[in-house]
């Protein structure tokens, strides 16, 4: 049943589905590469904070501030030191770095802390809900919701508003001639993956909350949701991506509540078979990247 | 003194040689032309020059400095701008985004509002367009957008690809006009057009390009008098060529 605890359920699976798809496109708009050690970030994200909790003496905001700052740098380093070196080779070179990347990254948690999951510390308003018509919503959804949409605001301004998002949004729409505008290919390139590190980071704040722990391998599924998102919604396009992200959480909670209880194990099954059925009759994704074609005359 | 000297350079795609020891020269204020059909190896020449092509061979020296090799965005900075066949508009950015990053190696906002006025009277058009998507103009809109880009980062050298390819002869016209006019104005241009016998009525100086060496240099009187003689084929605008 369509409840208001559904519909803000939704949006708060939709929104930080939303953030996963953009930090993922982003990089990909202007590389043409498909991040899979994308997901290690929400890793990273969430043993810095295991870590940091380990002496508790920061608040929780501060923790998580400077949780999503390690991603951001973790993403920003991946890019300086295994992309980079590769970059003007074959994309297939690329796609394998990312390979290598993701699994040392896990294999490092895996040596470094455990392969058992790690609590995180959660602030109290994770936990709690509030009373809205009658029905109590939990917080945690609300905050993702805000946070997101916050962001996303945000990411408007930067990319509509500075040169540095200008340049960026030129960068995925034809590198070649962005840098032939004087545009650094290395500025825009490291400022891509920060703020893919930076998306991904919020992201895991959220995604860590549902369990209030981390494992080594906890990335795994934030990054199916990322490709099939940036799939559904156009490779080539940020707005496909959040769009993406958005008809993921929502058909995805839609699925939840329609679903007889005894079939709710095949609730990924039916999830992937409207993604198939988005992909035969939009097999470039919902948004093409704008005016790709070119006029003549 | 020249502003730009390519020496004996020769580029590779792979084992295929496109540009075989191309050497040319372009003083300061003058208009030179790059001409030849198809294939000839004009676009990977300015390719080379703008950086987005590693010369096999050779040196290229612009403003007494050996820039070959270096990157797109070094040898902007430096003072050349390309306009590249296609003209290769930022699609999905309006006409005043596609001039800002134009503007890019120039940091100052108020010089960009100056530039920007300055180019709006250029292409009255664009100031009409300012925020409509760079890929939703018409074609010779798309031209005037790329050229102007090209002059808001002040370029020592300004480049030009085929700026008539795929217009309207009276687009056509009115690029040849803009070419002369930015010419009076001082700006030092190297064009690569297959308009040959328009491109020779314009220019101080021109470069025979074919199957990727220089055949023939000098006024375009002279260039004119090596294609009759020769009776070489310029392609469909070229000059009374004849069929090989």
């Amino acid at each position: 049943m369509i409840t208001l605890d559904f519909i803000i359920n939704a949006l708060s699976l939709g929104s930080t589905y939303a953030l996963l798809a953009l930090g993922m496109v982003i990089v990909y708009g202007i590389l043409n590469l498909v991040n899979f050690a994308y997901g290690e970030l929400i890793m990273i994200t969430g043993y810095s904070l295991f870590v940091l909790a380990l002496t508790p003496v920061l608040p929780w905001i501060v923790m998580a501030v400077l949780a999503v700052g390690v991603a951001v740098l973790t993403s920003y380093l991946t890019e300086r030191v295994a992309f980079r070196p590769v970059r003007e080779s074959s994309p297939t070179a690329m796609l394998i770095t990312s390979f290598a990347v993701s699994a040392l990254l896990q294999n490092a948690a895996l040596l470094i802390i455990s392969p058992r999951a790690r609590g995180v510390p959660l602030p109290q308003a994770f936990s709690t809900s509030v009373a809205v018509l009658g029905q109590d919503i939990p917080i945690r959804n609300i905050l993702a919701i805000v946070t997101s949409v916050a962001l996303l605001l945000l990411l408007v301004l930067l990319l509509r508003k500075t040169v540095l998002g200008i340049a960026l949004r030129a960068a995925s729409d034809n590198f070649r001639m962005t840098r032939l505008l004087g545009v650094p290919a290395n500025l825009v390139i490291s400022a891509a993956f920060a703020i893919s590190g930076l998306l991904a980071g919020v992201v895991a704040l959220f995604w860590v909350g549902r369990t209030a722990s981390v494992t080594p391998t906890i990335g795994s599924a934030p990054l199916l949701v990322a490709f099939v998102a940036t799939v559904i919604g156009g490779m080539r396009s940020l707005a496909g991506a959040v769009l993406g992200g958005y008809i993921y959480g929502i058909v995805f909670s839609l699925i939840g509540v329609l679903l007889p209880p005894a079939m709710m194990e095949f609730r990924e099954a039916f999830m992937f078979v409207v993604v198939i059925l988005i992909l035969v009759f939009r097999p470039e994704g919902l948004i093409r990247s704008a005016y790709s074609s070119k006029r003549v005359g | 003194m020249s502003i730009l000297t390519v020496r004996d350079v020769s580029v590779r795609y792979g084992a295929i040689s496109a540009v075989r020891g191309v050497s040319l020269s372009v003083e300061e204020g003058e208009l030179v032309a790059l001409i030849g059909v198809n294939g000839a190896g004009k676009t990977t020449t300015l390719s080379t020059i703008a950086g987005a092509l590693r010369p096999f061979q050779g040196t290229i020296t612009f403003q007494e400095e050996q820039i070959q090799g270096r990157s797109p965005e070094y040898i902007t900075r430096k003072g050349i701008a390309l306009v590249p066949e296609g003209r290769d508009i930022l699609s999905s950015l309006s006409v005043a985004e596609n001039l800002r990053l134009g503007a890019f190696v120039r940091n100052s906002r108020i010089e960009f509002q100056k530039d920007m006025e300055e180019m709006i009277g250029l292409f009255p058009i664009l100031g009409e367009r300012l925020h409509q998507a760079g890929g939703t103009l018409s074609g010779g809109e798309q031209q005037q957008l790329a050229i102007a880009r090209a002059l808001m980062s002040h370029p020592r050298l300004l480049m030009l690809d085929e700026p008539s390819l795929g217009l309207a002869p009276v687009l056509v016209d009115q690029i040849f006009q803009l070419i002369g006019r930015l010419r009076q104005r001082g700006v030092t241009i190297l064009l690569v057009e297959q308009n040959v016998e328009r491109t020779l009525d314009i220019v101080d100086r021109a470069y025979l390009l074919h199957t990727g060496e220089i055949e023939a240099q000098g006024t375009p009187e002279h260039i004119r008098s090596f294609v009759d003689v020769e009776g070489v084929y310029l392609g469909d605008h070229g000059r009374r060529g004849q069929q090989q």
